[in-house]
């Protein structure tokens, strides 16, 4: 368990990191998401004891790695930004420099094996650090970062500069290691955190701008009034039959996807859903709907609008979205009920076109 | 330590520095040696104690220019820091390994000292072995004042020149202080000379204030160093 009270670096004038404090539980994958120079590796520096904090503590299974940091150090295993690999050494030395410097107690070479073989390095074993790939210099250093199997794993942004197999190999790596390990990591890249992370703490200029669950994130920010729908037919009587549905803001065709056929991008009022109205009316005028989506917003969007400075918004908006979500629920039972009439009408047209024939 | 110390001596043994290191050192002793002792036909080694000294000025900063330079450079010092090791443990690791090198280089004496009793029938014994823990005790000096200047920069050339221009300060200081007027400057000046406390040494003089001297001289520099890796963390 990793506690952080008020934790903040002065460099000068201009805090680095300014009084954060969070509480990471045993066997959570944490990640820390901001831009470049938001104070995310030095945190995870301060964390480690390699840098001291200003102010504020960090307990490491409630040892202050200030107070005793030999005794907190044991708990973690660190991969910082930049692998701290000695280039000249031999995979199988460093691991065993590591091991000695570490005073690991498990059975050496069985240890090693493991981590070798957990991190793919087999086939590397014996080779000089220098000539290794990119790739493998980081899986090196998350070897070196696994010696000793110790409880906590802090990685500063352990997918940088790795092709996209590499990427998935150590992100599926990563979600192993956090079944038996508490994961900080560390990102700019969304996806990558939003596939490996149980929770996610969003930092900006050394602040907490977000501190919750991946999905919380996701679901909360995310917008139903904004569609995207692919229509076969006329373009311009489309785009002025959808203007003309009540609540709509915008609508913008985007490119001709095939022949006659593109996608709309429409804007609703807030808390309006469109899908249903809009599939009744295409239907009635005989074109066809080949997709229709709505346009949640990807972490992306949720990362530039708090970075942005909006990050107030976001915190009231929380409240307005269960409001929304509310709103959202009742109208849908309405639509249920106008769609449930429109089946029975269509049903009841085919019955007769059977009759028919 | 056991372990920062056998890494940073296997490094010098697989980087080609400890080797022209001591190819050097024991290129220019020899020539002291045969010009000095054989030439001559002497079984006195002073000459060739006192004329190392200048030898080991050049060469010792070139041992340790790389011992925490590459080390900040290569980020490494992450590794040693965020490991459960204290500082001292850090710091005398790499500083032993660097005497280790030294001793290495020093053991050339055992074979001047075996040519001198093959072909003279033997040495004074008690001037050699005192002048064998001069030279360590200098060496290690230098040794810790060249590691604590690399903890304080990036770039090896710069740790070698500094640390050689430190060294070249303290050679120089009792020279300097025949010139000085103020009673007690020239006299805190005089009693930091390397060269003169070495000398003595090579005179026969086994005198405890110098060997003081000299391991007060290693602690406060590795102590230095301490603190500036210390420091490090703070800024």
């Amino acid at each position: 368990m990793i506690e952080v009270q008020n934790l903040t670096k002065q460099y000068g004038t201009k805090k680095a990191v300014d009084n954060l404090s969070f509480t990471v539980n045993d066997g959570e994958i944490l990640g820390f998401l901001g831009p470049n120079g938001a104070g995310k590796s030095t945190t995870m520096n301060m964390l480690t004891g390699y840098i001291s904090s200003t102010e504020g503590k960090a307990l490491i299974n409630g040892i202050d790695i200030l107070d005793d940091p030999i005794e907190a150090k044991k708990n973690i295993g660190y991969l910082p930004e930049i692998p701290p690999l000695y280039l000249d050494m031999t995979v199988k030395d460093y691991l065993n420099f590591i091991y000695d410097l570490k005073k690991c107690k498990l059975p050496r070479k069985a240890h090693l094996e493991d981590v070798c073989n957990l991190v793919m390095i087999k086939d590397v074993y014996n080779r000089i650090i220098r000539n290794l790939s990119k790739g493998y210099k980081q899986r090196v250093g998350l070897a070196q970062a696994l010696i000793g199997n110790p409880p906590i794993l802090i990685l500063d942004e352990p997918t940088v500069g790795l092709d996209p197999k590499q990427i998935i190999e150590i992100r599926s790596l990563i979600k192993k290691l956090g079944k038996k390990h508490t994961v900080i990591l560390s990102s700019h890249i969304l996806p990558e955190i939003q596939a490996v992370c149980d929770r996610i703490i969003i930092i900006n200029g050394g602040k907490i701008a977000a501190d919750d669950t991946t999905e919380n994130l996701t679901k909360n920010i995310s917008t139903d009034h904004k569609l995207i729908a692919r229509i076969e037919g006329p373009k311009d009587e489309i785009l002025k039959m959808i203007k003309n549905m009540p609540g709509v803001v915008s609508v913008v065709a985007d490119m001709e996807r095939e022949k006659g056929i593109f996608d709309y991008e429409i804007e609703a009022k807030e808390g309006v859903d469109l899908r249903r109205e809009l599939f009744k009316r295409v239907v009635a005028r005989n074109w066809v709907i080949l997709g229709l989506k709505t346009t949640e917003m990807t972490l992306e969007d949720i990362f530039l609008k708090i970075t942005m400075g909006d990050d107030v918004v976001i915190n009231t908006k929380k409240n307005d979205a269960e409001a929304k979500a509310e709103a959202a629920d009742a109208k849908a039972e309405e639509y249920d009920k106008l769609a449930k009439k429109a089946d029975e009408a269509s049903a009841e047209a085919i019955d007769e076109k059977e009759g028919e024939e | 330590m056991g372990a920062i110390f056998r890494r940073e001596l296997k490094a010098y043994f697989t980087s080609p520095i400890a080797y022209i290191f001591i190819a050097v050192f024991y290129i220019y002793s020899s020539l002291f040696f045969v010009n000095n002792n054989l030439y001559y036909g002497l079984t006195d080694l002073s000459s060739v104690f006192t004329n190392v000294f200048m030898i080991l000025m050049f060469l010792l900063p070139l041992l340790t220019m790389r011992l925490f330079t590459e080390e900040l450079r290569q980020r490494t010092d992450q590794c040693l820091l965020t490991a459960p090791v204290n500082l001292f443990s850090i710091v005398a690791g790499k500083f032993l390994a660097s005497v280790c090198v030294f001793l290495c280089a020093m053991a050339i004496y055992i074979v001047y000292i075996v040519v001198l009793v093959y072909l003279a029938g033997g040495v004074a014994w008690a001037t050699v072995i005192g002048n064998l823990a001069a030279l360590l005790l200098l060496g290690a000096s230098f040794i810790a004042i060249g590691t604590f200047i690399s903890a304080t920069t990036e770039n090896q050339v710069v740790s070698a020149i500094l640390s050689f221009i430190i060294i070249m300060l303290f050679y120089l200081i009792d020279m300097l202080a025949a010139n000085v007027q103020i009673e007690w400057l020239r006299k805190v000046m005089s009693s930091l000379g390397f060269y003169s406390r070495y000398a003595e040494f090579s005179q026969g003089i086994f005198s405890i204030p110098n060997i003081v001297f000299f391991i007060s001289t290693i602690f406060i520099f590795n102590f230095l160093t301490m603190r500036v890796l210390e420091k490090r963390r703070w800024s």
